[in-house]
């Protein structure tokens, strides 16, 4: 391994490089954003829906976490077109991993809220609560804190299948990288230096759950 | 002549086929103690939790005040209220419960200010005042920033009582309040709901604590398969049960 010229290649590359950075980090970002944020309603429909609403939930669910990702990247880039939907590569892929996502981050909302006990439910409407009362201080809190961990592992999950992306021609971290390896020949050092990177990112989103789970921590 | 609190009408509770409550008639005035007693099974945690729509029933009538509960009657067919106003309506009453049901991600404090502020709609600052009232009455001021998890059972009970109590309801119930705790524990809930009664607070108590009910009530009701078996003041039903059901409950449940 020559390491000057490795530095050399990657001071060269250094714009494309963090612009696919940049890119996997926004993919990560919004899709772990909107996915959470469909996710708690489908955890919420999953819950507490009436049953006609609770089947298809489920089946909606089902479906997407028995579907690979890369299938449901592939899909909604050519299969949405033929409809005339027409979203760009970028658009379609934040639109699969966040669909994804809301599957996965739905069922943790409904273990969650269904490991709280019912006598939860019972005091808080004991004292008039209504139900959006009842969940935003009572139920939620506690869900979210419950669901916090194994929620770290799905972003950590959809930072990882932010690079399947570059199968659509999204100029992400990994297809910068490649673009890059196919010009130097530097296959081991670059991919090395993407997982590099992936694993900083991951690194960073577990600490910070880390750190949220101790600031929301109940002392006993 | 004191003011009728709680009026019960021929209440029928059902689960699927099976009829837990076959006709309970029951009124009760303003300022009245009364102990429910019974067998498991007997039905006397549903009728509680009839009261306060905890459970639904499907025939006879609650009222409170004489405002009617859960349910209305609109051209003939009976309704179910609107959530909200179910809500409304269940802030009439406090219910303390056997597992405590404390909220354990928030203080003693905020325990009793959560309704306080969402549903009396008071500001923060009286709100704490009035749970740093209650807490002080029920012997654990000194508790007040202390999370559930670091209490022991006797005292969350006594939070619990405290943000049921804080609510200013009309009407206390209590489930089996003492029957989750350790024995050397059961004596400072009890002497807690006795300050109560003294008070004067209109409570309803379903429990197993014989000697307690004694001497606490005005009235014990003794809940049989699901319907009312006897009720009497404390001293003719401990003393001289009239029907056989209640003096074997009495026997098997060792007061004497």
């Amino acid at each position: 391994m020559d390491i000057p010229a490795f530095l050399d290649q990657l001071w060269l590359a250094r714009i494309p490089l963090l612009k696919g950075l940049g890119v996997s980090i926004s993919i990560s970002f919004l899709s772990i954003l909107v996915g959470t944020v469909l996710g708690v309603f489908v955890g919420l429909a999953l819950t507490y829906g009436y049953r006609p609403v609770q089947w298809i939930v489920r089946g909606y669910t089902d479906f997407i976490r028995g579907t690979p990702v890369l299938v449901l990247v592939l899909a909604s880039y050519y299969v949405l077109s033929t409809i005339g939907i027409d979203l760009g590569p970028f658009q379609a892929g934040i639109l699969a991993l966040s669909i994804f996502c809301s599957s996965h981050v739905g069922e943790l909302v409904r273990g969650a809220l269904q490991a709280i006990p019912k006598g939860q439910t019972e005091a808080a409407k004991a004292i008039g609560l209504t139900f959006s009362q009842t969940f935003l201080y009572v139920l939620g809190p506690q869900a979210m804190r419950q669901a916090l961990p194994a929620w770290v592992n799905t972003a950590a999950e959809m930072v990882k299948a932010s690079t399947l992306l570059s199968i659509i021609g999204v100029a992400e971290l990994l297809l910068r990288t490649q673009e890059l390896i196919s010009r130097t020949f530097m296959s081991l050092e670059f991919y090395f230096f993407a997982g590099f990177l992936y694993f900083v990112i991951n690194y960073s989103i577990e600490r910070f759950g880390r750190y949220v789970e101790r600031k929301t921590a109940v002392s006993s | 002549m004191t003011q009728t609190l709680l009026e019960i009408r021929d209440l029928h509770k059902r689960y699927g086929t099976v009829e837990v409550l076959k006709g309970v008639d029951c009124t009760m005035a303003q300022g009245e103690v009364i102990s429910i007693i019974g067998s498991s099974g007997s039905g006397k945690t549903t009728m509680l939790r009839c009261i306060n729509m905890l459970e639904e029933f499907q025939g006879g009538s609650i009222r409170i005040d004489g405002q009617e509960i859960g349910y209305e009657t609109v051209g003939g067919v009976r309704k179910r209220k609107k959530e909200n106003e179910i809500a409304r309506q269940r802030a009439m009453t406090g219910m303390a419960f056997q597992q405590f049901n404390l909220f354990p991600h928030m203080t003693a404090a905020k325990n009793i200010m959560l309704g306080l502020m969402k549903v009396r709609g008071m500001g923060r600052d009286e709100a704490r005042s009035v749970a740093e009232k209650w807490l002080d009455r029920v012997g654990l001021l000194s508790r007040i920033d202390h999370y559930p998890g670091q209490l022991s059972g006797g005292q969350q009970q006594r939070v619990a009582i405290a943000r049921a109590i804080a609510m200013n309801p009309k009407l206390m119930l209590f489930d089996e309040v003492t029957s989750a705790l350790d024995p050397e524990l059961v004596n400072e809930v009890l002497q807690v709901i006795k300050g109560l009664a003294e008070d004067g607070m209109s409570m309803l108590l379903v429990t197993h604590e014989m000697r307690f009910a004694y001497e606490v009530s005005t009235r014990v009701i003794f809940m049989n398969q699901g319907r009312i078996g006897e009720e009497g003041n404390p001293k003719d039903m401990f003393v001289k049960p009239q029907t056989e059901r209640l003096a074997e409950f009495l026997k098997s449940s060792s007061f004497n």
